[in-house]
């Protein structure tokens, strides 16, 4: 599983640094990002799938390839 | 002025002052979702209210066609009533782009969740410290006595000020939101307000410290500092917006836990569950509607939004709409999927977002480490402020 964080709709809710601190790192202005290149390890998929469904501007997508 | 005559019909004459609807606003939102989802009213201008999660989030988005110049739920002139002192109003909050954009950025740093996490001892202590008072007594005004204390006194410290005006600073800002349908009280708040901050302001210029106030005089964007009238309507807007909302939050949540017995027991029994239930209470106790002015004629769901009205962004009834919540009336302690917007979609989510959260946490915690069984006093009346920001004023409760 890989996944980003689309700058543009972040808007800095914090959510998701809440539920998976190990996934995401907010910065000083409030834009989130994902730690690495995004892939995510099997055990955090989870945590990976709530905070997709916990963002409230929906800026949290799953990458296909 | 406001004209207080019983409501008969929400969808067409609501008033978000009246009593009961401030007792218990819930059954309007369910009622108007289902019947009539943007209700309008003549009382105070013409104004509108969307009540589900769809119609705000997207009126929140739209800054063009709903702008923040307008951001009181009463009305008022202007961004802020009659303040010649505060030409800028109260940025970033009453602002749009481009303005709101740069004096957004100025403060953000100050509650980013690293900083935030410096706060936390300082809270805990208070917190603390508040229950110590009053734990042997077997009773408190949750509202008054330990909500209502915490917040200024967070605020206080990181704008610099002393804690020990935090009575004042409670009373201008309640002057300000809380009465606001009394122009004279009001104006008297924000008066005292302002008036503090320009004697705070000049002190730092002298004096600067590393507090907000200062580094806010000292800063420049594009090499001009920044002008001084600006700095004080954003540290208005600072006190403003960090204390009534906190102290309804947390406010609110005790009285949800004093009166469900269950959740008070699972939260006590389960700390681990406390982030999630915090989020969840935030969502159920909804406590901040904003307003926005309508810039060019535009139909939302059929209804004719014309340039001037004015749009309450009902944010807590957007939080309680069962097309995005499941079982959207309950408080669901571990509810994992809670996409809420207690505090605002799109550009000007609260930027105290991570402060709040962190104050309500510790405020729940201290208080249940040493109060685990708590009710509210028989026959005690339990009182609510409505508007702008909603929560209890008095909350009367026992303990063992
Ligand atoms: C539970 C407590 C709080 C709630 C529910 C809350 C709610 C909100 C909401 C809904 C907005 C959006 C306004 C809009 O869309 O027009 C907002 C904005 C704001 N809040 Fe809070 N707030 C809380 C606590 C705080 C605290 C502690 C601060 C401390 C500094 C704060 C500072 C701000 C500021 C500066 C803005 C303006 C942001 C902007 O316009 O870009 N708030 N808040
Ligand atoms: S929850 Fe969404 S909006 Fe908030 S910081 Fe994370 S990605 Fe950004």
């Amino acid at each position: 599983m890989r996944i980003r964080v689309d700058p543009d709709a972040c808007q800095g809710h914090a959510r998701c640094y809440g539920l998976a601190p190990e996934l995401f790192d907010v910065d000083d202005y409030g834009l989130s990002s994902v730690i690495g290149d995004g892939t995510v390890p099997p055990e955090l998929e989870d945590k990976a799938r709530l905070a997709i469904a916990n963002c409230p501007e929906f800026a949290i997508e799953e990458l296909t390839d | 002025m406001a004209s207080r005559h019983p409501v008969v019909d929400w969808a067409t004459d609501f008033d978000v002052l009246d009593p009961g609807y401030v007792a218990d606003p819930f059954t309007v939102w369910d009622h108007l979702r289902e019947t009539c989802p943007i209700a309008h009213t003549d009382r105070r201008g013409s104004t509108w209210m969307p009540t589900r999660y769809e119609d705000v989030t997207a009126i929140a988005h739209d800054v063009e066609r709903f702008s923040s110049a307008q951001i009181s739920v009463i009305p008022v002139a202007g961004p802020v009533p009659d303040e010649p002192v505060l030409p800028y109003g109260v940025p970033p909050i009453s602002a749009d782009p481009p303005l709101h954009t740069w004096t957004r950025r100025l403060l953000l740093p100050w509650f980013s969740h690293r900083r935030v996490d410096g706060y936390e001892a300082m809270t805990r202590e208070l917190c603390a410290s508040l229950v110590d008072g009053f734990v042997g007594a077997g009773r408190a005004d949750a509202a008054a006595g330990y909500a209502q204390q915490i917040p200024v006194r967070v605020i206080a410290h990181i704008l610099g000020v002393p804690g020990g005006l935090a009575d004042e600073f409670t009373e201008w800002v309640r002057d300000v939101l809380e009465f606001a349908d009394d122009p004279e009280r009001r104006r008297y708040g924000f008066e005292r307000l302002t008036g503090y901050f320009l004697t705070e302001i000049d002190r730092r210029r002298s004096e600067p410290g590393d507090d907000l106030l200062s580094t806010l005089l000292h800063t420049e964007v594009d090499g001009q500092p920044v002008d001084e009238r600006l700095v004080l309507g954003t540290a208005a807007l600072v006190l403003i917006a960090g204390v009534d909302t906190t102290w309804s939050a947390i406010g609110s949540s005790l009285w949800h836990l004093a009166t469900h017995e269950d959740d008070r027991r699972r939260l006590v029994e389960d700390p681990l569950l406390m982030p999630l239930a915090v989020e969840e209470l935030l969502r159920a106790y909804s406590p901040v509607t904003m307003a926005r002015v309508v810039t060019a004629d535009v139909d939302v769901g059929g209804c004719p939004m014309r340039a001037g009205d004015r749009v309450l962004m009902n944010f807590p009834a957007a939080n309680r709409d069962p097309s995005v919540f499941e079982r959207a009336d309950e408080v669901v302690l571990d509810r994992a999927v809670n996409r809420h917007v207690a505090f605002g979609s799109g550009i000007h989510r609260c930027a105290g977002s991570n402060l709040a959260r962190m104050e309500l946490r510790v405020a729940l915690e201290e208080w249940l480490a040493r109060i685990p069984e708590f009710t509210v006093e028989a026959g005690a009346e339990v009182t609510w402020a409505g508007g702008q920001v909603r929560g209890p004023r008095q909350l009367p409760v026992v303990f063992p």
